[in-house]
């Protein structure tokens, strides 16, 4: 706690890491000695400091997703010892330390594993099926123009919070990757709730639910069971609430049989 | 190939131009529209914006972007919010307001009229984000909440948590995505655009690197709107996300598009101090932080490596509070930035190296409660202590400035024109509305302005005032323009030295920082101008990028935008070293008050400097831009 933690004696580990070169090649677990890590590094940090030093003699370096280092985008995420996002709660790989790990540890690393996300190299794949489950009904249909004045809306303070906790999703795919179905229900179920509790999202309310949710099954994810590991890996820790609220819309939009398109009324 | 810079401002009075020239554009019908193909590079909430709102109004839009999906660009980063105009609050703001708070927090280094054009369609913003969902934050009464941000002294900022640019984004994304689904935008992921293409002097298209199989191909279009972000990264250690870069500013600058006020980047004073040489990003703490946080560091150097628990009340000395009485903590961030390098300068600062300064909170708890605090920064706190292992409810984080945003970008018209006809600028890529210092709030503010209300009215007038001959792939300028990039490409693979492309990125950096970062001097930059130049032939001589082109090379992807920020870099310290005088984020030791302010000079530098591109190994050519202020008073920024 004295703020000279970096003074912290350094650690020697062994990575255990998938490559695969592209995505339809071989992959397999490859060593790498990942010495002289300090503690004070985040786990990406030190996949960097591995990087340049297999740049260095020849090798090439591992392939992973990343971008903002700060825990929002979403680009980062592996398998950390089985873990999505490794061992520490609500908590992004970038954002992980190696504080969490000791001097001598072995660490597997791997890419999310679900059929709807192929890998596409080493630590990467392809998330592009949540982009099209957003495509299928992931918005409120407001084009650009002047609405009405925004105070003109009044939203009572615990439904404007309970849209801000599910939508404040990053889509890194750990749900996907914790459950052992590869189910994308609480995804699709984060964007549902925090559309559904606004008085904005009720017009398509409906139409949303039925159609994200055909989507995500079209996209390969597996059915929900309520492991609820979903929600344990979730590094924004989205509640399984949201997936009852996924499962009432779409019965409610399945009851009332109207047609894609057509106005459902709120369910 | 010289530019002339016209910035094609309307006539007439200055709260009149922008309605009267939405009434004197031209139109493009409706059916016309979707004869018009656009490519919209970046997804930001500028380009992510502009790509939905163009579709909606019928064009054919192309959109790229180098993350895997439009909702990861860096704009999701912003945390702390978007100012408006509303005046919810009743406590005196205005356009009129937001405008002058805006030139003057820029050091009135921004033109008069783009900037009050901003804070008119500010309050359009807010209404537009809450139709699409956006979830603001709500009083008990279920309106909207605000908070105060640095360089104003009125409640007009709206936030989501500490996840504004989030929030922000994601709303701007839905709608992306609502127009791929309606087939009205194609979207390019893992696409990063590596040349701009001219056809008879007009942008009519790019060419671009599929990241993954490592192709590079050609796209056509009627107009390019560049909407890449800023060049923070430099520096090599930024706040800004590892993939930043200046690739498509820059190789569009290399085409003819000039490149202005490149030496204007802001230094953030709230950001997690470096704790290694391992370091590979600074993240920032919420300048919202300010409204609560009080910032200081003990009085004597001695103290320095005190606990802080250990130093009385009356040794500490609360900077900001003592130099600027009227503004204290929310200071606006060139000022607090360079206060905090001061009092580590002055051996004051705290924690490793001595480059920190305390934000305290314990006033603030026990004011209003540890519940308060938690509900309005409990992600900020949580974050920092993730980062550094300390707890900021019991001990003051510990902050220091870093790089952030860059102000200085592609030179744009009043149209977001650029010198090249065609070439659109939005958001940070361009330089047009922040002038020397951004305020906190307002980037936000720019990037939606520019994409949801501003591009859409000014592009159609370019298309309906122009004649478009087809072009395709074939054509001689696509083609050259694709060699050169396989060429470039080849090149870089084929060095095969012995130091990689971080290793140059960060002296790179390194030299960036000290001659060109927070405070600034002839010799200083002199001596960069020298460095940047041998450090750039090193690279091409000694780089080492492994593996090939046709795959998913993540040391080629570097490689090239190191190449390019190895360039930029030289513009930047040219840049720094014409402008004799301290303005805004510019601090050039020579020119300073008695008291250590920042001396402009509006006598011999109100101008836009905006370099013209003059060929290799040519020194480029600057054109400047007088600035006219015609309703503001040009006076000496005080916030004391």
């Amino acid at each position: 706690m004295s703020g000279t933690s970096s003074a912290a004696k350094s650690m020697n580990l062994t990575l255990h890491v998938w490559r695969q070169a592209a995505a339809h090649a071989p992959g397999g677990i490859v060593d790498y000695p990942a010495n002289d890590i300090s503690p004070d590094m985040s786990f990406l940090e030190m996949l960097d400091v591995v990087n340049e030093r297999l740049t260095e003699g020849g090798q090439e370096p591992i392939a992973f997703d990343h971008d903002c280092r700060e825990g929002i985008c979403g680009s980062c995420g592996v398998m950390i010892n089985g873990a999505a996002h490794g061992p520490m709660k609500a908590t992004t790989a970038c954002q992980l330390h190696m504080r969490s790990f000791s001097d001598g540890d072995e660490i597997w690393i791997e890419p999310w594993r679900a059929k709807a996300f192929p890998v596409v190299k080493d630590l990467i794949v392809n998330r592009s099926a949540f982009d099209r489950i957003i495509q299928a009904g992931g918005y409120i249909s407001a084009p650009t123009g002047t609405p009405q004045d925004a105070n003109a809306l009044p939203i009572r303070k615990p439904d404007a919070d309970l849209a801000m906790d599910n939508a404040a999703c990053i889509g890194c795919g750990a749900c996907v990757a914790a459950c052992p179905n590869a189910s994308a229900s609480l995804f699709t179920a984060a964007k549902i709730t925090h559309l559904a509790v606004l008085p904005q999202g009720q017009p398509e309310r409906s139409t949303r639910a039925r159609s994200m949710v055909e989507t995500m099954d079209l996209e390969g994810f597996g059915g929900c069971t309520l492991f609820g590991e979903c929600q344990v890996a979730c590094p924004k820790e989205i509640s399984i609430d949201a997936i009852m609220q996924m499962n009432r819309d779409y019965i409610m939009a399945s009851a009332t049989k109207v047609e894609l398109g057509e106005w459902a009324g709120s369910a | 190939m010289t530019i002339t810079l016209d910035a094609k401002i309307p006539a007439g009075p200055l709260a009149g131009k922008w309605d009267k020239h939405q009434f004197d554009m031209k139109l493009v019908n409706p059916v016309n529209k979707r004869k018009f193909h656009l490519i919209v590079v970046g997804s930001g909430l500028a380009g992510a914006s502009a790509a939905a709102t163009l579709s909606e109004l019928g064009y054919n839009v192309s959109c790229f972007c180098y993350q895997d999906s439009p909702r990861r660009a860096h704009s999701i980063a912003a945390q702390g919010g978007i100012n408006a105009a509303k005046n919810y609050r009743n406590d005196g703001d205005s356009v009129q307001r937001l405008f002058y708070d805006t030139i003057k927090g820029g050091d009135f280094r921004a033109r008069e009229a783009n900037v009050y054009r901003l804070a008119q369609v500010s309050v359009d913003i807010i209404d537009q984000c809450v139709a699409q969902g956006v979830p603001f934050a709500r009083e008990y009464g279920g309106l909207l909440a605000n908070r105060s941000f640095g360089g104003a002294q009125v409640s007009r900022t709206f936030y989501a948590r500490g996840q504004t640019g989030q929030q922000l984004l994601i709303g701007a994304y839905q709608a992306l995505e609502k127009e791929i689904a309606g087939g009205g935008v194609t979207m390019y992921e893992r696409h990063e655009m590596l040349e701009l293409v001219l056809v008879d002097g007009k942008a009519r298209g790019i060419v671009v690197r599929d990241m993954v199989s490592g192709e590079i191909e050609s796209h056509t279009a009627d107009a390019v709107i560049l909407a890449t972000g800023g060049y923070g990264n430099v520096f090599y250690l930024s706040t800004n996300a590892k993939g930043c870069n200046v690739t498509a500013t820059w190789r569009a600058h290399k085409k003819g598009a000039a490149f202005a006020n490149p030496c204007f980047t802001q230094i953030h004073p709230t950001c997690i101090p470096v704790a290694g040489g391992y370091q590979s990003k600074l993240t920032l703490m919420s300048e919202s932080l300010r409204n609560d946080g009080r910032v200081w560091v003990p009085k004597r150097a001695e103290d320095s490596t005190k606990e802080p628990s250990q130093i009385a009340e009356e040794d500490r000395d609360y900077y900001l509070e003592r130099k600027y009485p009227s503004y204290g903590n929310l200071s606006p961030r060139d000022i607090a930035s360079r206060a905090a390098k001061e009092a580590c300068d002055d051996g004051r600062g705290v924690g490793p190296g001595g480059l920190g300064v305390y934000l305290d909170f314990a006033d603030a708890i026990s004011r209003l409660g540890r519940p308060m605090i938690e509900e309005r920064y409990g992600n900020l706190f949580e974050m920092y202590q993730r980062i550094t292992d300390e707890d900021p409810y019991t001990r003051p984080m510990r902050i220091y400035p870093a790089v952030h945003y860059t102000m200085g970008g592609l030179w744009v018209d009043y149209n977001l024109m650029s010198s090249i006809d065609g070439l659109h600028v939005l958001g940070e890529a361009n330089f047009s509305d922040h002038g020397a210092n951004r305020l906190g709030a307002s980037a936000l503010m720019q990037g939606l302005a520019d994409g949801y209300f501003v591009i859409p009215y000014t592009i159609g007038h370019y298309l309906a005032s122009n004649k478009f001959e087809p072009v395709t792939t074939a054509h001689p300028a696509f083609v050259a323009a694709n060699a050169a990039v396989e060429e470039r490409t080849r090149r870089l693979l084929s060095i095969n030295g012995t130091r990689t492309v971080d290793s140059f990125h960060r002296e790179l950096g390194r030299i960036m920082w000290d001659k060109c970062g927070m405070a600034r001097d002839a010799a200083g930059l002199q001596q960069a101008l020298e460095l940047i130049p041998k450090l750039r032939e090193e690279f091409w001589r000694n780089v080492k990028v492994p593996g090939i082109g046709a795959e998913l090379n993540q040391s080629l992807e570097k490689a090239g935008r190191v190449a390019d920020f190895l360039e930029f870099g030289e513009l930047m310290c040219l840049d720094a070293l014409q402008r004799e005088e301290s303005c805004g984020g510019h601090f050039r030791t020579e020119y300073q008050t008695a008291d250590g302010e920042a001396m402009r000079n509006d006598e011999q530098f109100a101008y836009v400097a905006a370099w013209e591109y003059a060929g290799e190994g040519q020194p480029p050519i600057l054109h400047k831009e007088p600035l006219a202020f015609e309703n503001v008073h040009l006076s000496t920024r005080s916030y004391k």
